[in-house]
């Protein structure tokens, strides 16, 4: 008879990831992408705010590799920074999701009776929102900003986490280890901490990357609205509607902002796929039926 | 009597009860925007134009000169009455102007959920029935792509190609579809395009999933065994059922669409309820906000509604559940 350890089952996940070469290219990609956020300041050749008249629209050649904008300003160089600025937005509006979400959604899950009825009723009502609609609702009561796309970004997408989490909680909840150690009268934080997080963690952890990939979305959204990162920090969304005006004389201004996003979030969403694959098949992506807009 | 304890009646009576207590809580989120506002939201939206006068004028007219409670059961009873105030900016009926915009959104939302349904479906079978395959392989990279790419820069780079370069469409802008068809033809094109390609990139993934689903079900199996037409197998028992949950993801796109192509109609300087709560945004104009963010959740919560009431109708299983 065979038995499954925890680590030999965590053995077994990391083999069929690393199976998948579409999700290890994805990895690496992001690797690649988190590398560009944490050093985009040392590897930009530019300034990003360098203004150059004289050479404002230039195509890209060996001197500015993505060319330059209407104010010559060198478009790799923005878009690398841009990169930073929007990673930092979606990992810390993510992560502010993840936080109250999941706490939100374990207490539900755990506690059942009244406490889920109405924490369940709040995110009932938050989903009967439409994502981009709320997000730009808070940044109309707060005014724009950087703080302010995280707090919009991260209270829209907190209501998914919140379902997951309180969906996997009510499954394991009823576990005999758990009715077990119950019986034994352990404390909840103990049982919560030492049982039922790390249990539900892998549908959460696909649940992250994929929320990364549309956090990414929407401030990109925002930054294009004019309601996200502020000038005189770069945005991609913020570059893209400013290319508007130049698209057929200067391409390159809409085109390498908008790849960038483009790669960013399919990469995320290729290696939510893989994990999903691996952690938690069963799960259809509920982020998606809620649509990413 | 038997009617009202029919199942379906029922599961009707249940789940409206459950949308009107969401909407309950919807209209109190609508109600606290105007006042998380830090500092005073009427002073705010005048900005420049702020003059005394104008400033008790219209706190008046809004009614933010009453007491909250007087304010919130104010603000309840009028929108239930379909009256949402007046706009801060040119103190219009909040209702008249929202009714203006309303066609225009609704009729790209319906143009792009019809071309995302024409793509995905197709794609979406094909893919399932070719599982493994090379053809399966292109559909679900080529839906992984159009869930990835920002809709708004989709939407440029389609105006750059068909409107700027070939000058076969025109570049931005709205006709009405009752006074000039062709125009209103011509100025849809480019905009649904860009709703339903997105859209129809995560349907495409949806319906893949379904008819597979399906197809591994004991009662395919059975009929495939007892040795029915393969096409009979395809269409009578796994396409047909797999529609079922295609149903249920339709109207949810449709309703993710309406709220979300506010930067579509950006892009396209589209006259819809999008491109309106963007202006009332940046003009700080809160009564249109509230009252736009109001009548797009109410029509995601009736799309909802009657989506999983079509559900329960076509699918005994999801009453009795």
């Amino acid at each position: 008879m065979t038995t499954f350890t925890g680590e030999s089952t965590r053995v077994a996940s990391w083999r069929l990831l690393l199976r998948n070469p579409v999700t290890v290219v994805s990895a690496v990609l992001l690797g690649v992408v988190v590398f560009v956020a944490v050093a985009a300041n040392w590897i930009a050749p530019f300034g990003v705010n360098d203004v150059d008249v004289p050479n404002a629209l230039q195509p890209p050649s060996g001197q500015h590799w993505f060319g330059t904008d209407e104010l010559g300003r060198d478009v790799l160089s923005r878009v690398l920074v841009a990169i930073q600025a929007s990673i930092w937005v979606a990992v810390v509006s993510v992560a502010f999701a993840v936080v109250v979400g999941v706490t939100v959604g374990i207490v539900a899950g755990y506690r059942g009776g009244w406490v889920d009825t109405v924490f369940m009723r709040v995110v009932d009502v938050m989903f009967a929102f439409p994502v981009l609609l709320l997000a730009l609702a808070i940044v109309a009561v707060l005014g724009p900003g950087t703080t302010t796309t995280i707090l919009a970004i991260g209270t829209v997408y907190t209501p998914i986490f919140a379902r997951v989490a309180r969906a996997s909680t009510l499954s394991v909840r009823v576990e005999p280890y758990v009715q077990m150690s119950r019986a034994m009268g352990t404390g909840d934080l103990y049982i919560l901490g030492r049982h039922i997080v790390p249990n539900i963690a892998g549908p959460l952890i696909v649940q992250t990357s994929l929320s990364l990939a549309f956090a990414i979305l929407s401030e990109a959204a925002l930054s294009f609205l004019g309601l996200g990162i502020q000038p005189p920090q770069p945005s991609l969304g913020r570059m893209i509607f400013d290319s508007q005006g130049f698209v057929t004389m200067a391409w390159w201004m809409a085109v390498f902002p908008g790849a960038a996003i483009f790669v960013i979030v399919l990469a995320f969403n290729l290696v939510g796929d893989g994990l999903r694959d691996v952690l938690d098949p069963k799960q259809r992506t509920m982020i998606e039926a809620r649509g990413k807009r | 009597m038997a009617v009202l304890t029919h199942p379906i009646i029922r599961f009707i009576a249940r789940r409206l009860l459950y949308s009107l207590v969401v909407l309950l809580g919807v209209l109190i989120v609508v109600f606290a925007l105007v006042h998380l506002v830090p500092g005073d939201p009427v002073r705010i939206a005048l900005g420049t134009r702020y003059t005394p006068e104008a400033y008790n004028a219209l706190r008046s007219a809004s009614g933010l000169d009453r007491p909250i409670v007087e304010q919130f059961f104010g603000y309840i009873g009028s929108a239930l009455t379909g009256d949402l105030g007046v706009s801060f900016r040119n103190g219009d009926p909040v209702t008249v102007t929202l009714l203006q915009r309303l066609p225009a959104t609704v009729s790209l939302g319906v143009a792009g959920i019809l071309i995302a349904l024409v793509i995905a479906l197709p794609a979406g079978i094909w893919s399932a029935l070719r599982e493994g395959r090379v053809s399966d392989a292109i559909v679900r990279i080529t839906s992984q792509f159009g869930v990835s790419i920002p809709d708004f820069w989709l939407g440029i780079l389609l105006i750059a190609l068909f409107a700027t370069t070939l000058g076969w469409l025109p570049t931005s802008g709205y006709r009405p579809l009752f006074g000039d068809p062709a125009g209103w033809l011509r100025h849809i094109v480019l905009p649904s395009l860009t709703v339903g390609l997105v859209a129809a990139a995560i349907m495409t993934r949806y319906v893949r999933s379904a008819v597979l689903e399906v197809a591994s079900m004991g009662y395919v199996r059975t009929a495939r065994s007892k040795g029915l037409p393969p096409r009979v197998v395809t269409f009578r028992h796994t396409v047909r059922n797999a529609l079922i949950p295609v149903l249920t993801i339709t109207g949810i796109q449709l309703a993710t669409i309406l709220g979300g192509v506010i930067v579509v109609e950006v892009v396209f300087a589209w006259p819809g309820l999008g491109r309106l709560v963007y202006n009332a945004v940046a003009a700080r104009d809160y009564p249109v906000i509230q009252g736009a963010v109001l009548l797009i959740a109410t029509l995601f919560l009736i799309i909802n509604l009657v989506v999983d009431v079509l559900y329960a109708v076509v699918d005994p299983r999801i009453r009795l559940a």
